[in-house]
């Protein structure tokens, strides 16, 4: 029981009275929330800390090793760790870039149909079938794309090939489609999910507003999109793509079973057996890896690891510079 | 440069709710005709079919005449597209772009019309129109800063600016200063003064003394209950309506006796 109800209000006064229970169990929640969301946020910190720490310490053995040591594993052929790490995270970059290339338009006009154009129901059940396709495991796209997809495409790529051969991207493509471009197509595929329901909740936040300035400018749907809704969704699309971005750099079976590997940097795209990700190789060479060469692996995945980092900064900092235009304000 | 709109029978649907009942007016070129009437009475949706923007709400539709000089602008083959071009419309809250410059807000609309413009075309086009705005002397200084970095009654003049900019035939103001400060009101409204030399204004406004200040005719909506459509009491120069109306229930509403 309380007697004398005078508590310490924040400011360090004192008050007492009536109103000093209540206060009390109101700064009880209040204490309990602010305490569970500093710990929420500690835990994401020591979580990536606890990440980077196992990698770098993993890693140590391969990041010293000698060149003579390194070479001791079957399947290492370069003569430094950065040798053999450079064509996989350029491969990785490759595939996840070129998918990326692929999606996002795709993406957005997807998106910009289910906010912008399709009638009301048409547009939410293709939005739950577009929600639907990011529950697909990767190995099952895997699977389509090694299945199904590589003899589907395999003409395309004749074609490509032949016309337009002269380009060296298009060059020197050999059947079966086991090639970088092709894991780039199961890549866009499994990543066109979550960009499109990003961007597509982005496209449903424009202001109601902003629309009606436009229209009652004279504006036909398309240029009402291109003034108010594409501009308004800016940050939204980048921040949707690098979320398929990140997705399509981890992406391991889907990879793993559609790729022909190499160690090349090498921009033939359609020519198997030129690029590898960092992802694949792990999965590949991991169950018979063992010492010196599983530190190898966790390098590379440190890389992997780095290049997330890199990237994500880099789209914050493309956000950051527009910021008084951004609509936020 | 400025048209007259001749409203016959118009009647205003939200689905299957009669939301506006048989308004028939007539809207004199170069004077500001100002809709008042309490809340829900229709003046903003009737508004809104001058230029169909009524009809951009699903299941909105409208049914009657209004001709703009002759044209019905719910003629069959009428683009509404096209008919926004020639109505230029203010909404009650500023809403600028905020992710284009004070410039590029002006000419938003008149690149729609006209994609190619030279750079020195356009930047007499902005100055005219913040000029025309009573605008240019605040910003001519910061015509690359965000339109959001603006002041709530500095950004109203910008859309009123971005409206003019393309030189439409009418203009409409929905509640233009019920989102503003007494001083800026006031620049608004000696913004219509100037702009009526020019153009057709409509403005709709819930402030009385407002629509006694700045229009030459006042039209005063009414609704006789919830769920029961608005309707066009009555329409008179602002002079009468606000001294002797012809119809009890504009003087009751006038006087502070009803709505």
């Amino acid at each position: 029981m309380v007697v004398t109800s005078t508590t310490r209000t924040a400011d360090g006064s004192r008050s007492g009275g009536l109103a000093a229970p209540q206060r009390r169990v109101a700064d009880l929640g209040g204490r309990i929330f602010s305490g569970f969301s500093l710990g929420a946020g500690l835990v994401i910190l020591a979580a990536l800390a606890a990440v980077s720490i196992f990698l770098i310490i993993k890693a140590w053995p391969a990041l010293t090793a000698s060149g003579a040591d390194l070479a001791e594993i079957s399947w290492f052929k370069s003569d430094s760790l950065l040798g053999y790490v450079g064509p996989l995270i350029f491969g990785t970059l490759l595939a996840s870039v070129l998918a990326l290339v692929l999606a996002v338009p795709v993406s957005i006009g997807i998106a910009l149909f289910i906010s912008h154009y399709a009638p009301r129901r048409l547009a939410q059940s293709l939005g739950y079938v577009v929600d639907l396709l990011a529950a697909i495991p990767s190995v099952v796209y895997g699977l389509w794309g090694a299945l199904w997809l590589l003899p589907v495409i395999n003409p395309v790529f004749t074609w490509l090939s032949d016309k337009l051969g002269f380009i060296p991207l298009f060059a020197d493509y050999q059947a079966p489609a086991k090639n970088i471009m092709s894991a780039s197509v199961v890549l866009a595929v499994m990543i066109l999910p979550i960009i499109t329901a990003v961007t597509r909740e982005v496209f449903l936040q424009t202001p109601r507003l902003h629309e009606e300035a436009a229209l009652a400018l004279g504006a036909t749907r398309w240029e009402l999109v291109r003034m108010a809704v594409l501009p308004f969704g800016r940050s939204g699309i980048i921040s949707a793509s690098m979320l398929g971005l990140g997705r399509a750099l981890g992406e391991t079976m889907a990879v793993l079973m559609v790729i022909s590997p190499g160690f090349l940097f090498s921009f033939h795209l359609l020519k198997p057996g030129q690029h590898q990700t960092i992802a694949a190789n792990i999965a590949s060479q991991f169950p018979e890896a063992s010492g010196l060469s599983v530190s190898v692996l966790i390098a590379t995945g440190l890389a992997l690891f780095v290049i997330t980092f890199v990237v994500n900064m880099a789209a914050r900092w493309v956000i950051a510079r527009r910021k008084d235009f951004s609509g936020a304000n | 440069m400025s048209k007259r709109i001749d409203v016959t029978d118009l009647n205003v649907y939200y689905g299957d709710f009669l939301a506006v009942e048989g308004v028939t007016m007539a809207i004199e070129p170069r004077q500001v005709t100002a809709l008042i009437g309490p809340s829900g009475c229709g003046k903003s949706t009737f508004l809104r079919t001058l230029n169909r923007m009524h009809e951009v709400i699903p299941g909105a539709r409208v049914s009657g005449k209004a001709l703009m000089d002759g044209v019905d602008l719910y003629g069959a083959g009428v683009d509404p597209v096209a008919v926004r071009r020639q109505v230029g419309m203010v909404f009650q809250r500023p809403n600028p772009f905020p992710t284009m410059s004070i410039a590029d807000n002006v000419l938003a609309g008149v690149k729609l019309n006209n994609r190619r413009i030279s750079k020195s075309d356009a930047a007499s086009v902005v100055e005219q129109s913040l000029r025309g705005a009573n605008l240019w002397n605040e910003v001519k200084d910061r015509l690359d800063r965000p339109g959001s970095s603006l002041s709530g009654g500095q950004q109203q003049r910008l859309c009123i600016a971005r409206a003019i900019a393309v030189q439409p035939e009418v203009l409409l103001m929905d509640e233009p200063c019920s989102a503003l400060d007494p001083i800026s009101t006031l620049a608004i409204e000696d913004l219509i003064n100037e702009l009526k030399e020019q153009f057709t204004i409509v403005i709709v406004t819930h402030n009385m003394q407002q629509a006694a200040r700045v229009s030459d005719r006042t039209a005063f909506f009414n609704i006789a209950g919830t769920g029961k459509p608005g309707k066009l009491i009555e329409i008179d120069d602002t002079g009468t309506i606000f001294s002797t109306p012809s119809v009890p229930a504009t003087e009751d509403y006038i006087s502070g006796r009803s709505g």
